[in-house]
């Protein structure tokens, strides 16, 4: 089951690519297209990061991780690079776990 | 503005652009490492992870189908998200043919290698050479780096332990972040994302994992479709 998801969505994500190699470049020209294709990362991502970071399956929460959000939205003020912001995020909610287990 | 094809750019030119793939895919490339941790402490095996890089080989959308698994959502709910965000890449695409006018056995060949990094060093060279080198150097550099460190990063995640000791969970809306970030700078961008995120928060208690996501995604679709018709009042009819 596992793999038989990663191999679909793995194909999936190839063919996309082709399709985008292989359309008439015309495609771009309907303004719904682009619009929506600008914006759908935008919503995946930040509702990846509220669901990320605030729910526990089907429980809101707050614990640890929101520490390494706003320690991971201080260094992209900063203007570190992807990977100490990842590190950052980590080492924040690391730390609090330290000091307060189980959070 | 030169001419596509038709004057050879200079050497140094040539150099910069290599010099500059380069530099953008180790950078890149060494991110797989917090990929590799990640797919492992979500509970994916260490071959599953790899399959995951090499076949899927496109960042945002491996890290939202871990992310998903991880937080106990359904496996199609996670392969949905990571096709959805992998139609960026087929936009991506659109834009790279015209300028690089790959042929043949490359055009399939290059499609792997249609990620953000690549098409961001690529569409903004002012020859086609230039724009060929940028795509290429950058998307193999990537490809070959983020490989290697997802596989670094599954086997050393196996060994830690608890994940969570590490802030390894956190690490995930980190790097989600991260990817958003250079978006927000558009003020309607803005606006999306801080609906999605409270649309996906809103529905978490009533809707299995994974699909708070789906749903937010939705909200993209609408928005993209009523801003059409809410901006083209202005346009001259058309076919």
């Amino acid at each position: 089951m596992t793999w038989l998801a990663i191999l679909g969505a793995g194909a999936g994500c190839y063919l996309l690519k082709l399709a985008g190699v292989s359309l008439p470049a015309r495609v771009l020209d309907h303004p719904v297209v682009e619009r929506v294709a600008d914006l759908i990362p935008v919503a995946l991502l930040a509702a990846l990061v509220a669901v990320q970071v605030f729910a526990d399956g089907t429980r809101l929460t707050l614990d640890a991780r929101a520490a390494g959000l706003a320690a991971a939205v201080v260094a992209l003020l900063l203007r570190t690079p992807f990977l100490v912001v990842v590190f950052t995020a980590a080492a924040a909610a690391a730390l609090v776990r330290l000091v307060v287990p189980g959070w | 503005m030169v001419d596509p094809g038709s004057s050879a750019p200079s050497a140094a030119a040539h150099r910069a652009v290599v010099r500059d793939s380069l530099g953008v895919g180790i950078a890149t490339g060494l991110y797989g490492v917090s990929f590799g941790a990640v797919s492992v402490a979500a509970g994916l095996s260490v071959p599953q992870t790899c399959v995951l890089s090499l076949v899927m080989f496109t960042g945002a959308s491996q890290f939202a189908f871990v992310g998903v698994v991880a937080a106990g959502g359904a496996m199609w709910s996670g392969a949905l998200t990571s096709l959805m965000l992998g139609t960026r890449n087929t936009l991506y695409g659109l834009k790279l043919t015209p300028l690089l006018d790959f042929r043949g056995w490359r055009r399939p060949a290059a499609a792997l290698l249609v990620i953000d990094e690549s098409t961001a060093m690529s569409v903004t060279r002012d020859s086609r050479d230039l724009a060929r080198t940028g795509f290429v150097t950058t998307g193999l550099a990537v490809f070959v780096l983020w490989n290697l460190f997802t596989l670094v990063g599954a086997v050393a995640g196996n060994l830690i332990g608890d994940p969570r000791d590490y802030g390894l969970d956190a690490a995930v809306g980190g790097a989600f972040l991260a990817l958003l970030w250079p978006r927000l700078a558009d003020a309607r961008n803005r606006v999306i994302a801080v609906s999605a995120a409270a649309v996906a928060l809103g529905v978490v208690p009533v809707t299995a994992a994974g699909v708070p996501v789906l749903v937010a995604g939705g909200v993209a679709l609408l928005a993209g479709v009523l801003t059409r018709s809410a901006g083209d009042r202005t346009e001259l009819p058309g076919p």
